[in-house]
């Protein structure tokens, strides 16, 4: 297959890349826009996955996601010089200049001059006593599966964890007729009152907090409480919580479990770009440690989505060569990223919720490995090549995290593929030569 | 719209253009390396927790997957 070519690659049609898309393209330059879903939008504007779609190269039909704002994807239809790429992923690097890119039928390579990685955030997802019960997921997933058409109306559910994921999934939970029994917030009391006092200096955050408040009235909303346990055989049956003082269970159909995201940093981290606490080190125009290489939204640190559409915007700006506009928007992002400070600093974690796991819960759930059998090991490598934790088939994207916050491990050393890929695409990366471009 | 896919070998109408995973609403689609039953968890392609057979091609993530009109899918527990 042949291979492609463009100005600006931007890999991630969430938020960040399409506001980075629009930028680029409304400034005459030409984009190449990848996205491993069907449909654009990202994790908060996630459309339903339907069946036609996947073939929806032409870039109209690709942005009909009622999800996305109107006016977002009405820019984006007139521009020219965009090109979509929908359902592929972007599997591997190579040299500077050329990504190796996977779909249902075909591996190519796309040569790029600039680089934009918006590949946004997954969640934090912990290890506790019965976590890997069917029924159980994470509270991000849990809505991700209601999205794609999850029946969970008169289900009654819990939700634990920690962060506004929680309410977001809570309320699409509730309008999908779910009977939300329970969100268990770890944060204390204190701390999320800190959190919302904080919230007066962003208006529309706060409006949207308090919009979510009320499509959850009536949902007991409980700080300072955890999760303890998920019980049942062969499938979830109860969860048992920690609520201040008090240890209680409930019987529920679905617990979705979250502490927070963590960003994808695979592809960046291929690439060679420095992180700093888990995501993209970036300059004050969000220019990677590498050079030609932007990273956008979740990717260089946790702030939600108005910082993901200003920084993608930014970026985009910057790499269609308008410097000073880019640059105008850099208080205006000061200020989204003291936003992604008080997230940080209000939603730290319990250390209590570091000891959730005893000695026989699994860590690594592709290769079954127990926190028992982690405890003697100093470091990542070494837990890996000793016992298989994290070479599994999710390849350490679960458990990297969980040790790195368990045990302090910092996670390093991605190696290709930054996907799990076909065989067929990287023995195409073995033997042929990268052009560069 | 309904579709009829084929799950272990028996004949279901599933509402089309929703995935997989949403059809096997968390019943098990395999057994872990310990033998324990496993259903999706991250809900977004990451973890490979929902993987199941489908039309004869092993480990295919169910998440990831819209229901096709004559899928057959075989969960192997
Ligand atoms: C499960 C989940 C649910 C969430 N729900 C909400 C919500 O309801 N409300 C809310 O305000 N916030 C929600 N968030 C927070 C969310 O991170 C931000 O609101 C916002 O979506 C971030 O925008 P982004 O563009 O940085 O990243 P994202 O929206 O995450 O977009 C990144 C995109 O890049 C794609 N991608 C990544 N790597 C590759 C690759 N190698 N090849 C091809 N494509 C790739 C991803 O599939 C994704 O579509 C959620 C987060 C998660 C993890
Ligand atoms: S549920 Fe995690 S990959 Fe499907």
């Amino acid at each position: 297959m042949s291979d492609l070519h463009t100005e600006i690659a931007i890999v991630g049609a969430g938020p960040a890349g399409l506001a980075a898309a629009l930028a680029v393209c409304e400034h005459g330059r030409a984009a190449c826009l990848i996205d491993d879903n069907p449909k654009p939008g990202g994790q908060i504007w996630r459309a339903g996955l339907t069946a036609g779609s996947r073939s929806a190269t032409n870039r109209e039909a690709w942005l009909t996601n009622p999800a996305i704002p109107a006016e977002l994807t009405a820019r984006l239809a007139r521009v020219e010089g965009l090109r979509v790429l929908p359902a592929a992923r972007v599997v591997a690097t190579q040299n500077a200049g050329s990504l190796l890119l996977e779909d249902a039928s075909q591996a190519r390579y796309l040569h790029y001059q600039k680089l934009i990685v918006a590949s946004g955030a997954r969640e934090l997802l912990l290890p506790f006593p019965g976590w890997t019960l069917p029924g159980v997921t994470g509270a991000g997933g849990l809505q991700a599966l209601v999205k794609q058409g999850l029946d969970v109306s008169g289900k009654r559910i819990v939700l634990a964890g920690s962060g506004p994921l929680l309410l977001a999934s809570a309320a699409t939970l509730r309008a999908a007729g779910a009977q939300v029994l329970l969100i268990a917030e770890q944060a204390a009391s204190r701390q999320l009152a800190g959190f919302v006092w904080s919230l007066r200096h962003w208006p529309a955050k706060l409006a949207q907090a308090a919009r979510l408040r009320w499509a959850l009235r009536g949902v007991p909303y409980r700080a300072g409480s955890h999760v303890l346990a998920a019980l049942g055989k062969e499938r979830l049956q109860s969860v048992r919580l920690q609520q201040g003082q008090h240890v209680r269970e409930l019987a529920c159909d679905w617990l979705g479990v979250g502490f927070g995201l963590v960003p994808n940093t695979e592809l960046l981290q291929a690439l060679g770009c420095a992180l700093q606490d888990g995501s993209a080190k970036v300059d004050a125009l969000l220019q990677c440690s590498q050079p030609n290489v932007f990273a956008v939204g979740e990717a260089c640190g946790i702030g939600g989505v108005d910082k993901a559409l200003l920084e993608g915007r930014m970026a985009g700006l910057a790499a269609a060569g308008q410097v000073e506009a880019a640059q105008a928007l850099i208080p205006a992002r000061a200020h989204q990223l003291r936003f992604a400070a008080q997230l940080a600093h209000h939603f730290s974690l319990d250390p209590a919720i570091r000891q959730l796991a005893d000695a026989q819960t699994l860590v690594c759930r592709c290769e079954d490995v127990r926190h028992g059998d982690l405890l003697a090991y100093n470091n990542w490598r070494e837990a890996k090549l000793q016992t298989r934790c994290g070479m599994g088939a999710c390849q350490g994207r679960i458990c990297g995290a969980a040790c790195a916050t368990l045990y302090g491990w910092p996670v390093t050393g991605s190696r290709p593929p930054i996907q799990p890929t076909r065989l067929g695409s990287l023995l195409q990366l073995e033997t042929t030569e990268a052009p560069s471009s | 719209m309904l579709i009829r896919i084929e799950l272990d070998g028996t004949v279901r109408q599933v509402p089309s253009g929703i995935s997989l995973a949403a059809v096997l609403a968390g019943l098990p689609g395999r057994r872990s390396a310990s033998g324990e039953p496993r259903a999706a968890l991250c809900g977004m392609g990451v973890c490979f927790e929902c993987r199941v057979t489908v039309d004869g091609q092993p480990h295919q993530r169910a998440c990831q997957l819209p229901v096709r009109e004559g899928m057959v899918v075989q969960r192997d527990v």
